[in-house]
Parts: structure tokens; sequence; C-alpha cells
């Protein structure tokens, strides 16, 4: 670790000005940020520690049928939250197999839709259910949210404050960890929406989340497992490395999508 | 059997101190004055040293001293050894290149120690250390076992123009070729036993302290053995002669072999805290736990089993390539030879056996003992070319196996090994019954309905613990003796120490020796403290590894228990006024033979210092006594572990749905402590069969350095293991005790192989056989099985 200065804002205007320092970062569960410091990745000159805000930026509540949920808001925290799991319980269910207990009890859901790793859970939910990222500048819809490898509309000094997601009709999620780190190697949100189905895929893009396209025309006569048997994904544009190479990446994202498709359909 | 004797579950005496984090590990070790030392270490595999230029990293904020190979040859301090002279089959010794504690001229792995900063704080330290500007010409690296020979380009070590340490056999060749001649079935296989990262819980560490007034050396380390420390830095090292070094291993978290060896970093902060006069402490972050920490395992064997007629087997040939990485760490040598061919012959009956192996440099981590060390290579190879055999010739694997156990005792096998004890079928007849393996093809067609493959492995390993006696090791080439000492200190209120040279980190010896202490004498076990890890307070020992704690350490406690009793008897003799010949001693209590006189141990104790009803002259005061005990053979623990696992089509996942050990440990001291062994043991050897995978790149870069890519396994990896014993008496040591330490990391990777390829119906699968590799064989399998 490189050495940094430390503050605790107790309001959101004292956090957006001390961003405005330098390479000022923002800390919320630190399970992404602190270990790349640690490994000496990422050097920022202060960090601006989201923790006294908890109260004021976390929690979950209903609104306009769907539910938003405060960035501060931990893995944990939405995998047991009541409103979450009979509102959208695929999402309350994605929430319950990130990483392990550890991780589920610091991480937060603004961290990691800030972050946006591609091989994190919450992406593929965000596009799929058509989420709102909420932040101290405006409100961004999911499609337009996330560009690239840990790349998001994001500007310097903006804050996520929440993320509001629509209910869908239907959704699934199901996710096949990397062995080693238990992030997604391949993971598929399934969703039927207002908007149409949406099959999103996290962990196996060369250019993060996406929506499986193929999938999405197969599905939206017939939202079942069935409707995709025959559909093949290719393996362009997907990753390959030590622990799946493409190929086996795009089978994965079929079987995944099969499965998400079954618990969506319960 | 008492609550606290022999045979009994004693909860760990030691668990409290650790549960509550009082334990006092090396990084807890801070002195006054203390610095902080960081390696500089070598981003490339392979490269030439032209200059190290350390001017910009002096001038450092904190900046105390920065030293590299220059220092360590201008102060002649010796290379790091390699504790066991290998010979080749022509006679030539083993290729030892030089093995620098701070790279001299070239580095040879990614990791190497190219320089060590002090200053006074550790980030300080890193900091000047990223400044250390090195000028390397980068050469082509050699990673790859197989071809490590033939790659050409530079070697790793000039001494091995072909990059090979030695070529190496063992048994007789002319019989085994007789055998495969008139052998009515040869089965072939090829294997790799995949590199393994140790991975202990706590990562290395050390203090070094100098003390100028005495002129002497203190030295904290994350070790399994310090008196070979104290013995190898002396001796070999030129730190400072052994009265003049004191080494100290306190409380260590886990080192499955990685912390028997003498590394470059303990040896620099030893040394370096006399040169800059003051405690220069280190210590080891993952990353460079990952990179440095000796690795394990990595052969490339081809092996070859002939069977006759009646599905017996006449003989075995083994080609290996052991892979010891870019130097040779302490014991490496004798982890592919010695402690690898010897236990070919498994628990079979094989009368011819012929074992090659040539051992390799390559630009990777050095490679040494892990859990098991020789013996779970060995164990796969035998494990499974037996399955393949059995499959081959239409046998099922636990008959095939049972028709080929050896049954009597003494057995000599033809690769050194003589077996004194065992019962092979009862432990393989009790893990059938526990596996229900009658109703085994009833599960695997359930599963079929469900669209899961479900397999059964067997695994009928043996394996050689406490590895003596010290003449025959001397003459296979180790330098040091294998025995163990001991010292039992009874003070004058019957309290007792116990100095052993054993070294716990895990294994619980303050518990299971206090058990041992607590029944032969007759006191509460709380009367009894375990020491050990301190070359001030036992005098010499050889340390923990290869299972030996239990048949050769407690062994030396008894040796030096008779003594006590002996001497205690003719205390109580003065004492109640009778001969020594007739008092008896049982329960902590001295009678005389037939009479109702007595007196109990602690007042014995006390009459012992006191030496009021003898003549000193007569009898020594006090009541102290030492051994060293020196075992007449190996102890052979051997067992049959069945693994059950189901096989997802379309994911390619494994999941572990059964396990059964059942083991023959000899006598078992603490069965709870031996139930976690085994379970441990079994973790790891599912780990390296299911999980574990170290990759290097062709540049000779560890992509598998964090646990974001190398995958430890997890309790969500098994079911509830069925953990049994049998038990046969190990007769060559006086409790009777075989070890148990290693076994279940020895006996699990190939049961979950053979488990594997049964579902699959396919041969080719590698360890780790990970999702990808497994669901691969799936897609090679599945037209042919459909067909079927
Ligand atoms: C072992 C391990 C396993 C993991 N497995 C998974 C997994 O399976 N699936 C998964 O999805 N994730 C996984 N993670 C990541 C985990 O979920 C992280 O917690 C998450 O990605 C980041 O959240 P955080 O609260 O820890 O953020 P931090 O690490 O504190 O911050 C991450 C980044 O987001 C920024 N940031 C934080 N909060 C805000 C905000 N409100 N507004 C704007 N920017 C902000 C920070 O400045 C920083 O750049 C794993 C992590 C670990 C260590």
């Amino acid at each position: 670790m490189y050495a940094f200065t430390y503050q605790r804002p107790t309001s959101l205007d004292d956090a957006m000005a001390m961003l405005g320092d330098g390479d000022a970062k923002l800390l919320a569960g630190g399970h992404t940020l602190l270990p790349t410091m640690k490994q000496r990745l990422a050097a920022p000159s202060a960090l601006i520690d989201l923790g006294a805000l908890r109260d004021q930026l976390s929690g979950v509540t209903e609104e306009a049928g769907g539910v938003t949920i405060g960035a501060m808001t931990r893995h944990g925290e939405v995998a047991e939250d009541p409103i979450v799991k009979r509102v959208i319980p695929a999402l309350a269910a994605m929430a319950s197999v990130v990483g392990d207990p550890a991780v589920r009890s610091r991480g937060t859901m603004g961290g990691s839709v800030a972050n946006n790793d591609p091989a994190a859970d919450y992406p593929a939910a965000c596009l799929a259910l058509g989420a709102t990222i909420r932040t101290t500048k405006r409100q961004i819809a999911a499609a337009d949210y996330f560009t690239g490898l840990f790349e998001t509309a994001l500007e310097a000094g903006e804050i996520i404050t929440a993320i509001h997601f629509p209910k869908p009709e239907k959704a699934g999620y199901e996710k096949f960890r990397n062995p080693a780190s238990r992030y997604a190697m391949v993971g598929v949100f399934v969703a039927k929406t207002a908007e149409g189905v949406r099959v999103t895929v996290t962990g196996a893009g060369a250019n993060g989340v996406f929506r499986a396209q193929d999938f999405e025309q197969a599905l939206a006569a017939n939202f079942s497992a069935d409707a995709i048997k025959a559909v093949k994904m290719s393996p362009d544009g997907l990753n390959s490395d030590i622990h799946a190479d493409a190929v086996y990446r795009a089978h994965l994202i079929g079987v995944m999508a099969r499965r998400a498709l079954d618990k969506a359909n319960i | 059997m008492s609550a606290t004797g022999i045979g009994a579950s004693v909860r760990r005496k030691e668990d409290f101190r650790f549960i509550t984090g009082k334990g006092h590990y090396t990084d807890d070790i801070n002195r006054p004055g203390q610095a902080y030392a960081y390696f500089v270490r070598s981003p490339h595999a392979h490269a030439k040293i032209n200059r190290i230029d350390k001017a910009e990293a002096e001038r450092a904020p904190g900046v105390v001293a920065i030293f590299t190979g220059e220092d360590i040859a201008a102060d002649k301090i010796g290379g790091l050894i390699c504790g066991w002279m290998i010979h080749s089959k022509d006679g030539s010794p083993m290729k030892a290149g030089p093995h620098p504690a701070l790279a001299q001229g070239k580095v040879r792995y990614v990791g190497d120690h190219v320089a060590v900063v002090i200053a006074e704080t550790y980030a300080q330290a890193r900091e000047a250390g990223e400044q250390v500007n090195v000028d390397y010409d980068v050469l082509p690296a050699v990673v790859d076992t197989g071809s490590a020979r033939s790659v050409g380009g530079e070697p790793v070590h000039e001494v091995a123009p072909d990059n090979t340490v030695f070529e190496w056999h063992l048994g007789n060749k002319p019989e085994t070729e007789a055998a495969f001649a008139r052998a009515a079935h040869v089965t072939k296989l090829d294997i790799v036993n995949n590199r393994l990262i140790p991975n202990a819980m706590e990562p290395r560490a050390a203090v070094g302290d100098y003390d100028d007034g005495a002129d002497s050396f203190t030295l904290y380390t994350t070790s399994q053995n310090p008196h070979v420390a104290r013995l190898v830095l002396s001796a070999f090292n030129g730190i400072a002669p052994e009265n003049k070094l004191r080494v100290i291993a306190p409380d260590v978290g886990g080192g499955f072999g990685s912390k028997i060896f003498i590394y470059a970093e303990e040896t620099v902060c030893v040394w370096a805290a006399k040169k800059v006069n003051r405690p220069v402490k280190w210590n080891s972050d993952r990353t460079e736990a990952f990179l440095s920490d000796a690795h394990g395992r990595d052969h490339v064997t081809h092996a070859e089993l002939a069977t006759d007629a009646n599905g017996m087997m006449i003989g075995l040939r083994v080609h290996t390539t052991a892979n010891l990485g870019a130097y040779l760490s302490t014991f490496s040598s004798s982890v592919p030879t010695y402690l690898y061919a010897p236990l070919l012959s498994g628990q079979y009956n094989i009368p011819a056996i012929y074992c090659e192996v040539d051992a390799v440099y390559t630009n990777t981590a050095p490679v040494d003992a892990y859990r098991g060390a020789g013996r779970p290579e060995a164990t796969f190879v035998i494990e499974r070319i037996v399955e393949v055999a059995a499959r081959e010739l239409g046998f099922d694997p636990a008959e095939f196996r049972r028709r080929n156990f050896v049954t009597s005792y003494p057995h000599q096998t033809p690769v050194i090994m003589c077996y004194d004890a065992g019962n092979y079928g009862a432990s393989m007849d009790k893990a059938l019954e526990l596996i229900d393996y009658k109703g085994f093809p009833a599960r695997k067609a359930e599963a079929q309905r469900r669209g899961r493959l479900r397999g059964i492995g067997f695994s009928a390993y043996i394996e050689a613990c406490g590895i003596a006696p010290s003449a025959a090791v001397g003459s296979l080439g180790a330098g040091v003796g294998l025995w163990e000492s001991a010292e039992v200190r009874v003070n004058p209120v019957g309290t007792v120490e116990v100095l052993t040279g054993s070294h716990s980190h895990g294994q619980g010896h303050e518990t299971t020796f206090a058990q041992l202490v607590s029944e032969r004498l007759g006191i509460p076990i709380d009367n009894v403290t375990i020491v050990h890890g301190d070359t001030d307070k036992v005098q010499m020992g050889m340390g923990t590894y290869g299972s030996r704690s239990g048949a050769v350490g407690m062994s030396a406690i008894v040796k030096a228990l008779d003594k006590v009793e002996a001497k205690a008897k003719k205390v109580a003799g003065y004492v109640l006024e009778a001969s020594p010949d007739d008092i008896e001693f049982k329960d902590g209590k001295f009678t005389v033979k037939g009479t109702d006189k007595e007196i109990d141990f602690a007042s014995v104790a006390l009459q012992a210092y006191v030496a009021h009803k003898f003549n000193g002259q007569d009898l020594e005061p006090g009541l102290k006594e030492g051994a060293f005990y020196d075992p007449t053979n190996f102890t052979f623990p051997a067992g049959v572990h069945i693994c059950e696992c189901e096989i997802d089509p379309d994911t390619g996942v494994t999941r572990i749905e059964n396990w059964v050990a059942v083991d023959d440990f000899g006598i078992v001291i603490n069965p709870m402590i031996v139930e976690g062994q085994v379970h441990g043991g079994i973790a790891q050897g599912v780990g390296q069969a299911l999980l574990e995978g170290t990759v290097y790149n062709e540049d000779g870069q560890l992509l598998t350095a964090s646990y974001m890519d190398y995958c430890m396994p997890r309790a969500y990896d098994f079911p509830s293991l069925k953990v049994e014993t049998t038990e046969t008496r190990c007769p060559s040591n006086p409790l009777g005790i075989k070890g148990c330490g290693e076994a279940g990391a020895i006996a699990a990777p190939p049961a979950v192989i053979n488990a594997i390829t049964d579902a699959l119906g396919h041969e080719n699968i590698a360890m780790p056989a990970t999702p990808l590799k497994v669901w691969r064989a799936v897609q090679e399998v599945q037209p042919r099985m459909a067909a079927e």
C-alpha cells in the first residue's frame, strides 16, 4: 500500500467536496479497493470513507412497484431483505452468491456498480431489469451506464446514492462461480420485463456485461428453457483464461441461461 | 483408559490460546530498535544481472542499509544447501548449482532474491525497494518439466548443461524386464502430478537479533525444525557458531513441509542484524509466499504394470521426470527419490519393480517436500495404474486389489522397504461396508435418472513415516540422522516439563505428548507442559515432518520416562526403606510389593530434590532424564479410502458425494486429533485432485499467484467424511504408533481421479480435474456413451 490520507465525511456535500482533491477515491465496503491498494495497483491520494453516511445511503424501499436500494447497502443485507425477497427474489438470490460471507458482509451494491468488474454479479441484474443508477448529479439508465471493463458513465466527483430496480414479471439468475475467486466465470440473468425479455451475461464478455440478443429473440414468444435449447452462443468476443476458454464459456452461457429460466418460471 | 490418557479424545490444550488470538507467532515478536526488511525480487524467470544501482534507494526516507549478493559474498556467507546427496546411475554426484541467499550475477525464477532493503518501517523499506534499479539481460526461461532436458538455450545452472540434476534409479532392471517379457497383459499410463503451492495459514516470517555485548545471535523464525536450522546456519552458512546462535520457532501456523527448509530470507535477516546492529524483521506477504515458498510435487511419469494370466501383478516399471525448480531446496533431492520410489509397491506383492527418476532444473520456484513428500506421488502412480489395470482386465477394482495385497509380514519389497505389520484386507472390508459398495449400482442408476454421472474410486495407499534408522538414511545420502530427543524434567512439586525436539505447528503435541506423560506418571494432564521450538531450551532435535513426531518423538519421551521411573523407584526405595526392585509403580503411586506402604509421585519428586533420605554419593539428587531414540525401521500406516462423486455433464462440475477413510495408524493416542489430521489431509488431497493448479506461463511468470486464481479447498467442497480406523500395532516402536499426518493427502488424489474416470469411462483426466477439463472429457465420451 502507498501512503494516503483518510477522511470520513458526515454529509454528501462534504464527500463531494473532498472528492475534488487530486486522486481521492471513495471507500465503501473496501472489498475491491483495499486489496487493489495492498497490491499497489491503486494509489489514491486520499480515501473518503462513506461509512458515516451509511444510515443515509443504505436500506431498501419499495418504490413505484419496484425496489430502491441505497448505495451503501451490503450484499448480505440485500440477500436477506424482506422487500427484495418479495418483490424481486432473483435479486436477493443473486446477492446471496456474491463472493463469500466475509465479502457479503462488507461489500456494497454502490461499490460493486461503481467498480463494474467484468466478473461482478450486479451489472447483469441492473442491465436485465432496466435499473436506474441514481447519483449526486443525475439518474442514469443501466443501458447507458456500463461502458466497458471497469468503465462506467460516472463522472469525476459523482457519487452513487441508490439504484432503482423496476419489478419484472419474472426473473432468474444462475451463476457459474470461478472456483478460486467465486466471482462469476459466467453469470446469466434472465428477465421478462415491461420492456421485453432481457438476457444479460456477466463474467464472460471480453468487454464486460452484455445482452445475449439471440436468446432474447428466442424467448420473446416462449419464456422457457426449451425455447433456447437450440440456440448456440458464439465464442467470439468471450474471454479465455486459465479457468475457462471461450468455447467452454459460450457453452456455459447456454446452460446457465436455461437454469436461470427454470428458476424464473418456478 | 483414563480420561486424559492414551486413546482419549482430550480437547487440545493449545487451542484456547489460538482461538482467543493469544498465540505467539513470529510476527508477534517485536524487539527494541527493530528495523524492517523488504526483499527486492526478480521480476524475470531467468536473467543475467548486469548492475544493481542502489544509490537512489539508499537516499530514500528511513533506509538503514541495502545489501546485495556482493555483500553476502564479501562476508563469506555460504549458500543455501541441499542436505541429501543423490548419486546418478553412473555414480556421479547430483549437480548442485550455487544457491546464494542474495543473487549473484543471475536470477533463476520470478521471486528470486536480488537485494534486501532495511528501513525504519516496512512501508519505507518497500518504498525504497522499488527504487533499487536492477539492469537485467533477460534470458529465455526453462519452464516445462517434461521438456526441460531438451529445450536447449542457456541452462538454469552452468553445472547442469542439460538442466539435469541427476538420473537416479532404484529396483531391479533385469528382473523387471523379464517379468514384462512373460506378462499376459501390460497396462500403460502417463501421469502428471501437478505442482502445488503450500499455503500455510501463517506466511513465513523471521526476526534476526544480534547482541553485540555477547556477540551472539537470536533468530525467531517460522520453522518446523529450529535445530536443523541452527545447524545449517552455523555449519554451512557460517552465520555464527552454534553456541552463539539461538533459533526459536514459536507458535507456527501450519507448515505442511514448506517450513522445514532453510530459506534465504531468514538467513539474510539474522546475518543483517549484526551488519546494522539492530534487530531485523521480515514478514512475507501472500504474494511473496506464492512466489517463493518451496512448492510441492511436479512430476511427469510414464508407468507400466505387468500382470500374469491370473490377474496377479508381476512387474512395475516407472519413469519419472521430477521438476526441482531453480535451486535445490534443503531436502528437495530426497523427495522424488528415496521418499518416492520405495513406496511404489503400494499394498501389493509385486516381485519386480524398476524406477528411473530424472530430476530437472527449471526457472520456477524451488520444489521440495509438501505434505506426504514423494509418497503421494508414488501412491498416485500405483493406485491409478492398478485401477486402470483392473478395468482393462475386467476385474472389480476392490477384488483386483485384494488378490494382490501383501498378506504376510514382514514383507520385503523389491524397493528397499520391509513392511512390518498391517492388515490391508481388513481396511478394505470395512471401507466397502461403510460406503455400501453393494448399493453403488443403484445409486449410479438413480444419478443417471437425474442426468448425473456417478463414479466410485478406490485408493489403497501405504506410506512410510518416521523415516529412519539414522544409519540407513545416512547410507542413502542424508546429511543428518533421523532420531529424536526428549528430556523429562520433574519439578520438586511433581509437575513435569517435557522438552522435545519435535515441533508442533498445528499437530497438537502439547496435548498428545501430555496424554502420554499423564498416563505414564499418573498425574493430571494439566501438570504436564510440553516445551519445544527453542534451541536454548531443547538441546538438539530433528523437528516435525513426515509424520515422525508420534512414532519417533513420543518414543524418545517413553525412553526418558523409563529412566525417570527407574530413578524415582530408587528414591521411593530410600523413602519407604525397601529395595528399588521391590517397588511397584502404578497409577501415580509407588508401593512396596506385598505391603500397604506407598508414596505418591509428587512426594517422590520432592524427596528427589530435598535429598534428605539418601546419601548424595549413592544416588544423585534431582529427577530429570533425557533420551535419544533412533528407530529400527520406518513405520507403515496404510488404509483404504473410497470416493464417490457425481459429475454434472452440462457443466463439468464434480461433486464429492461420499467419502470413506479407513486407516490403520497403529495405536491411536487421541482419536479426535487423528480424525482432524485425516480431514485436513483429505482436504489437501482433494485440493490437489480437483482445485489446486499451479500455472507458470512460458516466460516463467506465475499466473496463479493469488487466491483469485489459485483455488484452495473449502468446506463447501466436501460431504461429511466418514473416518474410521483399523489397528495393527507397529512393532518397531514402544507405543505401537505409525503416524497419521500425511495419510489423507496421500490417499485422496487417486481416489478422486479414479472416481471421476469411473464416472466418465475415460482415462485421461489430469489433475486438477477442473470443470473445464471434465467438461472436455465429457464431450469426448458422450458420443461413445450414447452409442453404447
Ligand atoms: C474474495 C472476493 C470475492 C468477491 N466475489 C464477488 C462476486 O462473486 N461477485 C461480485 O459481484 N463481487 C465480488 N467481489 C467484489 C465485492 O462484491 C466488492 O465488495 C464490490 O465489488 C465493491 O464493493 P465495495 O463496497 O467493497 O467497494 P469498494 O472496494 O469500497 O470500492 C470499489 C470502487 O467503487 C467506488 N465506490 C464505492 N462506493 C461508491 C459510490 N457510492 N459511488 C461511486 N463510487 C463508489 C470506490 O471509490 C472504488 O473505486 C468479491 C470481492 C472479494 C474480495
